[in-house]
């Protein structure tokens, strides 16, 4: 529905008509720290983005006169155990970072949001098969899941991607059918079928829209942890592999120097701590932003 | 009441043979010779038809999978490739450690989270309300391996207060193995109270707005009365589902955070375990945590329809 009121003649239109989005609109005004969540975010993807001009020095380049210096004025935070610099290191691990988190999140909707939907708009046995099964999906923890994951696949950021991804499905499934078991008793659905709607165009234009924002937050909360997962992944060795740049392997290798030189620790971390921190500001505020039920 | 523990442990069960599919079947989608997967890179033809005997390689892959369940139930999972111990006995020797660490970090979690929760419900919108929220949104945003590393930075490093990394055995140095283990707990401990704090809070914000809250305020009871006693009772029930689930946090939680302060538990063992390609010792990791979380949750929604009547009536913990 789009905001502008269709005018029914002979009745005075409101001098300010108060649509929808402009409600939420100024709802979200209200909550500075979803904006300042969204700026940081929007930053990290700038900084993802624009890496090759932001950090003009090559990442993996490595210098033995500059073996694990300070922060100086030419490596703002310092070089790491081979003499690389570790600004550069943090913006190109953006890059890794935000790819893993939306693509891992992204194949967990591609494959959780169809399946939670046909699950829930068929119930009975298709539905049983689908939670039981999830259910078992579900009982991996997380990461544990991830490990075995990856250790089938082979260790690399793209399987670390997949793995996460393949982890997380489940959630998805499950909270698909949930709001499909509730739409579907809803008097627009009802009566879209009364008018005949097939089973595929029920699915797909009444009911997926109706329950698009909720999958959206999710999403939004579910990135950080998903970009988390991709850095211990890369902690522990089954990520990406090194020489290339990713904040988990950083901070690797930043455990072997900590009385030396401890700011190799400090930058990946703190980019971490901030991306999570502002998806987890954005995602609270959208929540807000797009259901006005909580709150 | 008989017949919703009956459907929940039949649901579990299910749960578990589905659980036991995917496992085998993980080991199995590893490419390569299933039994030189099993017997390692360095066994000889005659050690690779030792192992396709004994586990039956050769047979149909249903009749492998009926076989290997049976050893499974009896607690025969095979042999590490490694160290060619039984995987149960190896398993018995670190789980324990890990279960230790587990407990002091939901002593810990629990500790910080229940009252921090409760009072921010009860002094709603207040900073110290506003204090908490900030805190608990760090807390779930912080990477738990990163919040390690720097603990070990400022507390071992700089400040020489606790050791960095190591273990002792509680029965033999109990204040050494405190020492060892207060870190790694507040690590594990932290990012689940992070999780709690928010649980409680909302679960007490809804139950304090009851009518039976404001008619206990009304007979004149004193606050601290109405909040532990009227309020807290009820407040904690959904509390301890969420405890359950977070069972699997805490698990894999425990494997980055035994990597670092290098506790030899369970954690580090499926690490090394992956490293190494020992992959019946992977399988069994794997096979034996996800049964543990089953178990723990079928207890929790068993307890949980005990403590609330409410459950066993609609009988539809399981729905959820």
């Amino acid at each position: 529905m789009t905001a502008a009121a269709v005018k029914v003649p002979g009745q005075v239109a409101a001098p300010s008509p108060d649509t929808r989005p402009r409600r939420a609109w100024r709802r979200a005004l209200r909550r500075p720290p979803a904006f300042v969540g969204a700026a940081i975010v929007l930053l990290f993807v700038v900084a993802a983005v624009g890496a090759p001009w932001i950090a003009a020095t090559d990442p993996v380049r490595t210098d033995w006169s500059q073996i694990r210096k300070p922060p100086t004025l030419a490596h703002p935070f310092g070089t790491d155990d081979l003499g690389r610099d570790v600004y550069s290191r943090v913006v190109w691990g953006t890059r890794i970072s935000m790819q893993a988190g939306v693509f891992a999140i992204l194949l967990a909707i591609a494959f959780g949001v169809p399946t939670g939907l046909v699950a829930g708009y068929y119930r009975g046995a298709i539905d049983q098969a689908v939670m039981r099964l999830t259910d078992a999906w579900l009982s991996f923890p997380f990461l544990i899941l991830a490990i075995g994951l990856v250790t089938i696949l082979g260790p690399s950021l793209t399987n670390a991607t997949v793995a996460i991804g393949m982890a997380a499905t489940p959630t998805y499934i499950r909270l698909t059918r949930g709001l499909v078991l509730s739409a579907a008793q809803e008097d627009y659905v009802q009566g879209a079928r009364a008018l005949g709607g097939g089973d595929v165009r029920m699915m797909f234009r009444h009911i997926l829209p109706n329950i698009f924002s909720a999958l959206l937050v999710q999403a939004t909360v579910s990135i950080p942890g998903a970009i988390i997962a991709e850095a211990i992944l890369s902690f522990l060795g089954l990520g990406v592999q090194p020489p290339a740049p990713s904040w988990g392997t950083m901070l690797n290798t930043a455990q072997q120097f900590l009385e030396t030189a401890p700011w190799m620790a400090w930058w990946p971390g703190l980019a971490i701590f901030f991306l999570a921190l502002s998806f987890n500001l954005a995602g609270d505020g959208l929540r807000d932003f797009l259901d006005p039920k909580d709150y | 009441m008989l017949d919703f523990l009956v459907q929940r442990v039949a649901i579990s069960i299910v749960t578990f043979f589905l659980i036991t599919l995917i496992v085998f079947a993980g080991v199995r989608m590893i490419p390569g010779d299933p039994a030189r997967v099993m017997a390692g890179t360095d066994a000889d033809e005659a050690g690779l038809q030792e192992i396709r005997e004994k586990y039956g390689l050769n047979d149909p892959i249903p009749v492998q999978y009926v076989r290997w369940l049976g050893l499974a139930l009896r607690g025969d999972l095979g042999e590490s490739i490694r160290t060619r111990e039984p995987v149960v006995k190896t398993v018995a020797v670190k789980l324990p450690i890990t279960i230790q660490l587990a407990c002091f970090s939901l002593i810990i979690a629990i500790g910080i989270a229940i009252p921090a929760g409760v009072f921010s419900a009860v002094r709603r919108n207040t900073v110290w309300d506003f204090l908490a929220n900030a805190v608990s949104l760090g807390g779930v945003s912080i990477p738990s391996f990163w919040l390690g590393i720097m603990l070990i930075l400022f507390l071992s490093v700089r400040l020489h207060l606790l050791p960095a990394s190591g273990f002792v055995p509680l029965f033999q140095d109990p204040l050494g193995n405190l020492q060892r283990m207060l870190m790694p707990a507040f690590v594990l401990g932290g990012a689940l109270a992070a999780v709690l704090m928010r649980q409680t809070r909302n679960s007490m914000i809804e139950v304090m707005s009851a009518n039976y809250i404001r008619t206990a305020y009304s007979k004149g009871l004193a606050e601290s009365v109405v909040v532990f006693r009227h309020a807290l009772r009820n407040g904690l029930i959904p509390i301890v589902t969420i405890l359950g689930l977070q069972m699997g946090t805490l698990m894999g939680g425990a494997v980055v955070t035994e990597q670092i302060f290098v506790v030899p538990g369970f954690g580090r063992l499926i690490v090394e375990a992956v490293f190494t390609r020992d992959y019946p010792l992977v399988q069994g990791v794997v096979l034996i945590t996800a049964s543990t979380y089953v178990l723990i949750n079928l207890l929790v929604d068993v307890s949980y329809s005990l403590l609330n009547p409410r459950i066993r009536v609609k009988g539809s913990a399981s729905e959820s």
